[in-house]
């Protein structure tokens, strides 16, 4: 089996999230819902140049549990507006903004599709990882190998909950980060940084060399600074969609994402 | 003639496979819970002792066993020899109350103090309200709006009974958003609360134990059928499907006897007749979907069978042959209501009027003069009654 040889070799999005850590950056990946708005690609590709390392794009899915009220209704909406797997990849796939994507969808999409199908999708868009929060380390295995043979890297979860040999079997088949889910909930914004979170961080670092980056409840520039003592970096969904939400486009956007990018590398507020 | 594969109906495959079917399709955080949840209950299920306590609650309490009835005018009617199992005559009046007890007491022994329960016609919402009740522990449960509205009186029983009744609005505001909302809490809150599902559907081990709790239906049947039959077993067991927990705990009863078993879908919401294998709510299943993958909204007059998916286990067993899934519709369920209730003085819920619904259709047709059925009355219909009552005049 070629297994062996991926486990060495490393994708795409591991190794840029790596070089940016070695450059001495802390790692910031935005998450943005596709479809929720009419310019969300131009979002993309605005909070790629105002300082993402790589960019969360979200394939709205009907049911998404995971997700607290403000995806939800960026799902909805994205739905509602006609929005589907195919039609935003296409999309997609013409512009290549100059970091990597994530995908970030529920499985019953690439369950549909058929697995393989569904990643040569992902590889054809241009898309390097793919994070599906229904799909745990012990139903992982299947999508993780199609997916692999197309150079998509699957990003595993880990949870406050999960004891230490299972976080080290997830991080273990765990490819291009760790994502790292900062408190007992879902998606949302939240006033103050659950201590869950460093607690989280520090746990993964003890135990791994990959890039581990923190999300779920990280929300401000402050939060994302706070955090970043003890991960490698954060994801922030919610507040950058609520932006989106309210009306906000490419510049709000970006202008968020470059405040979250100040913070992290210590600057005060250029 | 039943060329099906052996061990029907006993514990999963690994990971809680059924064939292809069934897994733990959860986030990350809620694994460590469910798998808490299956070596708690695999333990306490072979603990004579937690066996006891379920069976001394389900007899004392919630009224088992309960009878099986025969309906001699029904049946001159049909041409059949119809038999009810009659679990409206169960403590809150539907067989939710069998699985509930068991995991309740599951609850407590897992020093958990907060039960989460979703609901879609409000019998699992109360029945989880009771347990709750009865044993002492803090009961939320959520419910679409839409189903608030076809079931306000469930909603103010289970308020009465100490619950929180939580309003679910996203999506089709209907049983599945109920149990994505319940999902969501379960998530933050998974430390302190086990999450009551109220059907065969869901993560492993649910599929498994919800269908090991209410297989009391089916045993108790089965014997009851050998007594009334001369101890034979009825040629056609038939029981509603909307997760499938009726039918799963009838169907485990019958699965080793020469008994055709047929599970009724509602019309609007069959997973089995129009739906293609998916994951949703934690499990691999049937599903209605778009050719996307989004999941579509059932739909049905009766609340309870108002789900896009069904269980794991029943998408196996119609994939193999040993069970046969059929539909019925909404008129033909309002027909049976009122037939039932006529011919025999029972008000059916509007669920198990599917069952029945399917059996006056097929009478004389699939199921030959003289048959032997048993129908699983899973509740009562005073729930429904209002509904019917706007529905008919209006
Ligand atoms: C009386 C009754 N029967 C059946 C059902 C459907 O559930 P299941 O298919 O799990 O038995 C319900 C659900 O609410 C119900 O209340």
């Amino acid at each position: 089996m070629a297994s062996s040889m991926a486990v060495v070799g490393v994708g795409r999005l591991e190794a840029a999230l790596r070089s940016g850590r070695e450059a001495g950056r802390k790692l910031l990946v935005p998450y943005v819902t596709g479809g929720v708005v009419p310019s969300w690609l131009d979002v993309v590709e605005a909070v790629a140049e105002a300082g993402a390392d790589a960019v969360e794009v979200g394939i709205p899915f009907s049911d998404p549990v995971m997700d607290g009220p403000t995806i939800q209704e960026a799902s909805a909406r994205a739905l509602a507006a006609g929005a589907t797997p195919e039609g935003l990849l296409d999309e997609l796939g013409r512009r290549r903004p100059g970091v990597p994507l994530v995908a970030m969808t529920y499985m019953n999409l690439a369950e549909r599709a058929g697995h393989r199908r569904f990643a040569a999708r992902l590889a054809d868009a241009g898309v390097a990882g793919a994070i599906l929060p229904d799909l745990p380390l012990d139903e992982a295995g299947p999508w993780a190998e199609a997916a692999g043979e197309v150079g998509v890297e699957t990003v595993l979860l880990a949870a406050p909950t999960t004891p230490d040999p299972r976080l080290r079997a997830i991080c273990e088949a765990s490819r291009g980060f760790v994502y790292g889910v900062g408190i007992m909930g879902v998606t949302g914004e939240r006033d103050r940084l659950a201590t869950s979170a460093a607690h989280m961080a520090r746990r993964l670092k003890a135990i791994t060399d990959k890039p581990v980056l923190i999300g779920v409840g990280v929300s401000t520039p402050g939060q994302a600074r706070e955090l970043s003592a003890h991960a490698d970096g954060v994801v922030v969904g919610s507040a950058l969609v609520r932006i989106l939400l309210e009306g906000g486009g490419p510049q709000e956007a970006a202008a968020f994402v470059g405040r979250m990018r100040a913070a992290l590398d210590g600057r005060r507020e250029a | 003639m039943t060329a099906h594969p052996p061990g029907l109906m006993g514990p999963p495959g690994r990971g809680g496979r059924f064939g292809e079917f069934g897994g733990r399709f959860v986030p990350e955080s809620l694994v460590p819970a469910c798998q808490e949840l299956e070596e708690e209950f695999a333990s306490a299920w072979a603990d004579e002792g937690f066996r006891g306590r379920y069976r001394a609650i389900l007899a004392d309490y919630a009224g088992r066993p309960t009878p099986v009835t025969e309906c001699h005018r029904l049946s001159e009617r049909l041409g059949l020899r119809v038999l009810l199992k009659r679990e409206d005559l169960t403590h809150t009046g539907s067989h939710k109350i069998n699985n509930v007890v068991g995991q309740a007491l599951l609850t407590a022994r897992m020093g958990k103090s907060r039960l989460l329960a979703e609901t879609g016609a409000g019998q699992h919402g109360v029945a989880a309200a009771t347990a709750a009740a009865l044993l002492g522990l803090e009961c939320v449960v959520y419910m679409g709006e839409v189903d608030l509205r076809r079931q306000a009186l469930n909603a103010f029983r289970m308020r009465l009974l100490g619950a929180e009744v939580r309003s679910v609005t996203s999506g089709s505001a209907t049983l599945k958003d109920a149990i994505n909302e319940a999902l969501r809490d379960w998530v933050a809150t998974v430390e302190t609360t086990h999450y009551c599902l109220g059907s065969v559907m869901g993560p492993h081990p649910y599929p498994w134990m919800v269908r090991e709790l209410q297989r009391v239906v089916g045993d108790e049947a089965r014997e009851q059928c050998r007594r009334l039959l001369g101890g034979a077993d009825p040629d056609y067991v038939v029981a509603c499907v909307g997760g499938g927990s009726n039918a799963a705990g009838t169907f485990a009863g019958f699965v080793d006897t020469g008994a055709a078993l047929v599970g009724v879908e509602a019309a609007g919401g069959a997973a089995m007749a129009r739906g293609v294998s998916g994951v949703v709510h934690g499990m691999r299943s049937r599903l209605l979907q778009d050719e996307h993958g989004q999941v579509l909204e059932a739909h049905s007059i009766s609340a309870g069978l108002d789900y896009p998916g069904i269980g794991p286990e029943h998408a196996y067993l119609g994939s193999v042959g040993r069970a046969r899934y059929v539909q019925a519709g909404d008129d033909e369920v309002l027909e049976a209501f009122r037939l039932l209730s006529r011919t025999e003085g029972i008000i059916p819920a509007l669920e198990p009027a599917h069952a029945l619904a399917w059996v006056v259709r097929e009478a004389g047709r699939e199921l030959p003069r003289g048959s032997n059925v048993l129908i699983t009355l899973s509740g009562r219909g005073d729930k429904d009654v209002a509904q019917v009552m706007d529905m008919l005049d209006g």
